[in-house]
């Protein structure tokens, strides 16, 4: 059985269905004029072939072509498109089936960030009065390596509304290099949970050895088809309205492979995209469907996600403002116009523009978490532990994290109303009214224990004290205690045969031989 | 005998069932006797009232403390067992004169005039009941001379007084100064709560103490019993 998300009964939208048509229709119109910029000379060539018109650019430093998409290549690849996703996982019970109608939302660590954020707790004495002590938590930033990957990864494992992982941390270590970090990165992702992993791509080159170590797990390249436990995501869209040389490479080649992969755009309101909603909402949408007809022209039927990380600019310093309400109404649209499409979206939420966890930082993502949430995104890129935009990663913030979207999986639920249900309550009003004491209390207990009732804030403190750092330290330390499940001896034995690059220090068993 | 069925009376008590008809909480024990008919039974076979009372419904007090102490039981729980508890007292409270049992104490306990508010005074009362008091509950927005008078006819060893809003509290220091005015007041030891009142206020109005919520009335009361065992 695949991990059942939380459908999204009713989910909140803020454009008309008319507003939607005319996104669309500007979104083909901004593809017809101004084109799409194409840095990339065989997706070029593709569209070409395809009875796109192609120009190359003159004047460019860079060889560029510029793409009129025409109408029908959109219309047509949007049918070609699968309307239903799956995202295997070493342990098939973790599975997500993903449906572009079906607004059922799965909850997703990321990205990648460069700084690991480590929390120690110290006491401070009060000057005036020594009995009064205080625990406040440190944080102290430093570079990420392949063992906190593996930290995060075996930690956000145990974290129960995680559904799937894509990396959190930028592995820095002195021995990884272009050459061997996405073999490193897939292999400490998959050998630390059993849940789907999702990873961007550094080097091309590594393409074949990261899908022949997954074939490897899958148990052949039948079954990894049947089983897709990775998938990838390519930002070859840079805004305004062009595809990058070297990730649009990747994403082609990914696409020829058949692997689930994300047509991730990220335009900037204000700065890459037009700070007007219309604006940002034409051009993004303009630049995912461009990606999705390239996919589907590369390999008819790619599994591919409708990829939206829209953002607002931060009008002091010009740099991204995921905690702006702005940000959280267009990822609202977008996943809106994916359901338009009947295509699965990824999308964003819990990104804070602040350094390190505390109030700003809840704030934050706790708005665009909810709003976003009640959307209904497919694959909700929710930012587990994420800080200051997408530089900083705190697994203590993916514990709090935890906590919030336990309790909007639990708002999320479907109300349980219907005839059977109102005859027994009126049944215990007119009970209860006709007792002395007139309290529902006795009904209060079968209800408890069937889990109907919300569980209280897990890092709620006693009395008139905040411990929620404190508690969810505590949580943190019994997470990391828990078992790993690694992938299997002989499997291993066989990965670390086959794929080069790999550190000998991944290998768990090593030291047993 | 006697083993059988206090040990059922115990389950009972844990299980928070007054009844037959209540569900507990294991599944399919609804039916099955719960505290009420067990206590029956176990008079008329003859099992004494102390028997009964301490290794019976105490004893499974204790342990419906320890799991609501280990986080295993809510207070929706601990006032089922306590209702259980109480519903049992009740049906001895006739015999246990008889018997030689005294109760732990007797309460009187009402919300002051004015205050329509009863959700927190029951639930103390309940829980009182279910530590073994006698309980008797005077209802909500009762006359200050209505509680004077039941003072002086049921001579409780404790008077409880809640309020909900701060313009019914003052209604508690009226109480106290009649009881004073009918020379009442040091025969019963007064204790006040509910959401406006603080320890400082029961302190100023003359009150014995103060109960912050359910449990707390229950452990001022045992520590002011404490206190008259003490005196006595």
């Amino acid at each position: 059985m695949p991990r059942e998300g939380i459908l999204v009964s009713s989910p909140v939208e803020r454009l008309t269905g008319e507003q939607v048509q005319q996104i669309h229709d500007a979104s083909i119109e901004i593809l017809a004029d101004p084109r799409l910029l194409c840095f990339n000379q065989k997706a070029a060539e593709i569209f070409q072939s395809h009875g796109a018109e192609v120009k190359s650019v003159s004047g460019s430093t860079i060889p560029c072509w510029s793409v009129k998409i025409p109408e029908k290549l959109v219309a047509d690849a949007l049918q070609k498109a699968p309307k239903k996703v799956t995202l295997g996982a070493r342990n098939p019970d973790n599975a997500l089936i993903m449906k572009g109608d079906e607004p059922r939302v799965f909850f997703i660590t990321g990205s990648e960030t460069n700084t690991w954020l480590d929390v120690d707790f110290s006491t401070y004495v009060n000057k005036t009065d020594s009995a009064k002590e205080i625990e406040i938590p440190e944080f102290k930033p430093r570079r990420g390596t392949l063992a906190d990957l593996c930290d995060s990864a075996h930690v956000c494992e145990h974290l129960e509304t995680v559904d799937g992982y894509i990396r959190t941390v930028n592995i820095q270590d002195r021995d990884i290099t272009e050459d061997n970090k996405d073999v490193n990165k897939f292999f400490a992702c998959l050998n630390n949970t059993t849940k789907h992993v999702m990873s961007g791509l550094t080097n091309l080159k590594q393409l074949d050895n990261v899908v022949r170590m997954a074939e490897i797990i899958a148990g052949g390249p039948e079954k990894l088809k049947e089983n897709p436990l990775i998938s990838f995501i390519t930002c070859l869209v840079k805004s305004p309205l062009q595809f990058v040389d070297d990730t649009t490479e990747t994403f082609m080649e990914v696409c020829k492979r058949g692997l689930p992969i994300v047509v991730s755009s990220s335009p900037q309101a204000g700065t890459s995209a037009p700070i007007k909603e219309a604006g940002i909402m034409a051009q993004i949408n303009a630049e995912v469907l461009a990606g999705i007809t390239l996919g589907q022209l590369v390999n008819k039927g790619t599994p591919v996600l409708y990829g939206s990380v829209p953002v607002r600019a931060r009008m002091d310093t010009l740099g991204d403002s995921y905690g702006s309400v702005e940000t959280s109404q267009y990822h609202v649209d977008c996943t809106q116009m994916a359901r338009f499409y009947n295509l699965p979206n990824y999308s964003t939420s819990g990104v804070c523009d602040t350094k390190m966890p505390g109030q700003q930082s809840s704030i934050e993502r706790l708005f665009s978490d909810i709003v976003v949430a009640l959307s209904g995104p497919q694959f909700l890129h929710c930012a587990f532990g994420l800080l200051d935009c997408n530089s900083v990663f705190c697994l203590l913030q993916a514990v709090l994290d935890d906590a919030h979207f336990q309790m909007i999986k639990f708002f999320l639920k479907s109300p349980r109303i219907d005839e059977q249900e109102l005859d027994l309550v009126k049944k215990q009003i007119r009970e209860v009214v006709a007792t002395p004491q007139k309290m529902f209390i006795n009904y209060i207990r079968p209800v408890m224990r069937s889990g109907e009732i919300s569980p209280p804030y897990p890092f709620e403190g006693d009395g008139e004290s905040d411990s929620v750092f404190a508690l969810a330290n505590e949580r943190l330390k019994e997470l990391r205690s828990k078992p790993v499940e690694h992938i299997d001896p002989n499997t291993t034995a066989r990965i670390f045969q086959e794929i080069p690059g790999l550190l000998p220090r991944l290998n768990v068993y090593e030291g047993e031989r | 005998m006697s083993e059988d069925i206090i040990e059922l009376i115990k389950e009972n008590v844990i299980q928070g069932r007054v009844n037959k008809d209540d569900e507990g909480i294991e599944v399919g024990v609804a039916g099955q006797p719960g505290v009420t008919e067990l206590t029956e039974a176990a008079l008329a076979s003859g099992v004494k009232v102390s028997e009964i009372i301490n290794e019976g419904l105490t004893a499974s007090m204790e342990v419906v403390g320890q799991k609501f102490e280990n986080e295993e039981y809510y207070i929706p729980d601990m006032l089922a067992s306590a209702e259980a508890v109480g519903a049992a007292m009740e049906l001895l409270k006739p015999h246990l004169a008889k018997s030689g049992v005294k109760p732990k104490g007797k309460i009187l306990i009402a919300t002051v005039k004015g205050d329509l508010h009863d959700i927190g005074k029951n639930i103390v009362s309940i829980l009182l009941r279910g530590a073994g008091y006698l309980v008797k509950d005077l209802g909500h927005d009762v006359d200050t001379r209505d509680i004077v008078a039941a003072v002086r006819e049921e001579q409780p060893d404790f008077l409880g007084l809640s309020a909900l809003l701060t313009s019914t509290m003052v209604n508690m220091e009226d109480t106290i100064k009649a009881l004073k005015e009918n020379g009442l007041r040091d025969k019963v030891k007064i204790i006040i709560g509910g959401a406006p009142v603080s320890p400082e206020y029961a302190k100023s109005i003359g009150a014995d103490g103060y109960g912050a919520d359910g449990f707390h009335a229950v452990a001022v009361t045992e520590a002011l019993s404490s206190d008259n065992s003490a005196d006595g």
